[in-house]
C-alpha cells in the first residue's frame, strides 16, 4: 500500500517548497502582476470613460452650436422684417407727407388764382365802367350833329372796347 | 449562479473518484503480491514482464532518478539521501550507494524504497527522491517563468502583454475574476489569490511535468496532495467567520435536539471536504499514468510490435485527454478551494436554504 502512504519526507519538502512558492511568488510575482493588470484595467476604463464622455461633450457642443445658429437665423429674420416694416412705414410717411404738401400747394395755387380772378374781374368791371362812362360822355358830347354819324362812332367804340 | 457552477465541479469530481476507486484495487493488490521483485528488477536479471509492478515503479516515489534500463545496466541520476535516527543524527548519502548488491550501506538498508536502520531504531527520511528533485525543478520553472512575467508587466507598463506576460495573463485573471472572486466575493479575494494562483500554476506544471517520459509523478503522489489539501484546510477554518461556525455547530433553523446528530455530520463533512481534494487529485493523476503505462504494457505482455500500430495512436489520444485533464484538476483544486474558503468568509445570513 505504498501508494497511498504518505511519505514523512516527501510531506517535509512539499510544505517547504510550497511555502516558498508562495512567499516568493506572493511577493515578487503575483502582487506586481494582479496590481500591473489592475493599473492596466483601471487606465482602459478610464480611457473608454473619457471618450464616452468627450463623445457626449461633443455632442452637447453641437447641440449648442445648432441651437445658436437656429436662434441667429431666427434674430437675423426678425431684424428683416423689422427693417423692412420701418421701411414701409417710412415709405408710408414720405407718401403721405408728400400728397399733403402737394395738396397744400395746390391749394395755394388755386386760392392765390382765385384771389386773381377777383382782381382781374374787379378791374375789368371797374374798366368796363370807366370806357362805359367815357362812350357815354363821347355820346353825350355828338348827339346833335350827326345821328348816322353817332351811331357809327359807337360801333366804333365799342368795337375799340372788346379788344381792349 | 456560482452555487450551481460549484454542484457541477462536485459532480465531476465525485464521477473522477468513483472512475479512479474502481481502477486501483486491481493494481494495489498486484503489488502486494509482488513482494521482492522490485530488488530482483533493479538487478536487472532477465525475468516475466510484470506489467503491475513496472507500473507500480514508474507511479511511485524512489530515491535515484532512473531513466531507462539498457540490457544490462542502468541509467540513473543519483540523488541524495538524506536520513535522520534519534539514535544516529542525520546522515547524507548518495543514493549510488543503495541502488546495489544488498541495497546496505552504512547501517542503513534500502529494500523497497524503505529504510530501515541496523540498529533497529526510527529512520526518518528526508531524502531529496525523485518527487522532491521534480519538484524542485517545478518551484524553480514556476519562479523563472513568473518571474519572466511580472518582467514583462514592468517593461510594458499599460501596454498590451507580449510572449510567455500574454501566454499567462489569460490564466491569471481567470483565477483572479471567475475563481477568486466568483466564489470568495469582491471582499475578500484579494487576500487569497496569491494561494489560489500559486496552487493552480503549481498542480498544473506538475501534471504536465509528470506527462513528459521519465519524469516524476509528482501530483499524482498522496503526500503531495495532502500537503496541500492540509492547506486548504487550514486557510478554510482560519478564515472560518461566525456563519460558517454556526452552519457547523449551531445549524440555524433545525431544532436543537437535532443538532446532536448534524454536528458530527457537519464535522464529518468538514474533514471530507480537504479530503477529498487529496484523493481526487490524486487518483485523477495516477489514474491517468496507470492507464498509459498499462496501454503501453499491452505490447510487452503480448511480444508484439505489431501491435504498437494499435496501441501507438490510442497512447498517444490518451495522453491527449491526460493533457486535458492535467489542466482540469489544476482548476478542480482551485476551484474547489475558493469555494471552501467563500463558504468560510461568508458573512450574510440565508435564512431560506435550509
Amino acid at each position: 500500500m505504498d501508494l497511498i502512504t504518505p511519505s514523512l519526507g516527501l510531506i517535509f519538502w512539499q510544505l517547504v517548497f510550497f511555502l516558498l512558492l508562495v512567499f516568493v511568488l506572493g511577493k515578487y510575482a503575483w502582487r506586481p502582476i494582479l496590481s500591473s493588470l489592475s493599473e492596466r484595467e483601471k487606465s482602459i476604463e478610464d480611457a473608454i470613460e473619457l471618450a464616452k464622455n468627450t463623445r457626449n461633450e461633443m455632442a452637447q457642443l453641437k447641440a449648442d452650436n445648432d441651437r445658436a445658429k437656429a436662434d441667429a437665423l431666427i434674430e437675423r429674420d426678425a431684424i428683416l422684417k423689422q427693417a423692412r416694416q420701418t421701411a414701409e412705414k417710412m415709405i408710408a410717411t414720405a407718401k403721405n407727407e408728400a400728397a399733403q404738401e402737394a395738396k397744400a400747394e395746390i391749394e395755394k395755387a388755386r386760392k392765390a388764382f382765385r384771389e386773381e380772378q377777383a382782381a382781374a374781374v374787379s378791374k375789368l368791371k371797374n374798366e368796363t365802367a370807366k370806357i362805359a362812362v367815357e362812350i357815354a360822355e363821347k355820346v353825350l358830347r355828338r348827339e346833335l350833329s350827326d345821328k348816322n354819324a353817332q351811331e357809327a362812332l359807337v360801333n366804333d367804340w365799342l368795337q375799340d372796347a372788346k379788344l381792349n | 449562479m456560482s452555487r450551481n457552477r460549484s454542484y457541477k465541479a462536485l459532480a465531476i469530481s465525485i464521477l473522477t473518484l468513483v472512475f479512479s476507486v474502481f481502477s486501483s484495487p486491481a493494481t494495489f493488490a498486484q503489488h502486494e503480491h509482488e513482494g521482492h521483485a522490485e530488488a530482483t528488477h533493479s538487478h536487472g536479471e532477465a525475468e516475466e514482464f510484470n506489467p503491475g509492478q513496472t507500473i507500480l515503479h514508474h507511479v511511485a516515489d524512489e530515491h535515484q532518478w532512473h531513466l531507462a534500463t539498457i540490457g544490462e545496466s542502468h541509467l540513473a541520476i543519483p540523488l541524495p539521501v538524506i536520513l535522520y535516527t534519534p539514535t544516529r543524527g542525520v546522515h547524507v548519502y548518495s543514493s549510488k550507494e543503495f541502488y546495489h548488491g544488498s541495497g546496505e550501506h552504512d547501517g542503513f538498508t534500502l529494500h523497497h524504497e524503505h529504510f530501515t536502520s541496523e540498529d533497529g531504531s526510527t529512520v526518518y527520511d528526508f531524502s531529496i527522491t525523485k518527487n522532491v528533485a521534480s519538484l524542485i525543478i517545478s518551484v524553480i520553472l514556476l519562479i523563472t517563468i513568473f518571474f519572466a512575467v511580472r518582467n514583462g508587466y514592468a517593461k510594458r507598463q499599460g501596454k498590451a502583454p507580449k510572449g510567455i506576460q500574454s501566454a499567462m495573463e489569460p490564466f491569471v485573471i481567470f483565477i483572479r475574476d471567475e475563481v477568486a472572486k466568483n466564489y470568495i466575493g469582491e471582499k475578500h479575494y484579494r487576500r487569497f489569490l496569491p494561494y489560489l494562483l500559486t496552487v493552480f500554476f503549481f498542480i498544473w506544471i506538475n501534471n504536465l511535468l509528470g506527462l513528459l517520459p521519465g519524469a516524476a509523478n509528482v501530483t499524482g503522489n498522496i503526500a503531495v496532495t495532502l500537503t496541500l489539501a492540509v492547506l486548504t484546510f487550514i486557510i478554510v477554518n482560519f478564515n472560518g467567520r461566525k456563519t460558517y461556525w454556526t452552519h457547523i455547530f449551531a445549524m440555524p433553523g433545525v431544532p436543537k435536539w437535532m443538532l446532536i446528530v448534524m454536528t458530527p455530520v457537519e464535522i464529518v463533512g468538514m474533514m471530507m471536504k480537504p479530503f477529498s481534494l487529496m484523493v481526487r487529485l490524486f487518483a485523477n493523476v495516477t489514474a491517468g499514468h496507470i492507464i498509459l503505462l498499462s496501454l503501453l504494457s499491452l505490447i510487452f505482455i503480448f511480444k508484439s510490435a505489431a501491435l504498437s500500430v494499435i496501441v501507438g495512436p490510442f497512447t498517444v489520444f490518451m495522453t491527449m485527454i491526460e493533457l486535458l485533464v492535467a489542466v482540469l484538476q489544476a482548476y478542480i483544486f482551485t476551484v474547489l478551494t475558493a469555494s471552501y474558503i467563500g463558504a468560510a468568509v461568508e458573512e450574510h445570513h440565508h435564512d431560506d436554504h435550509h
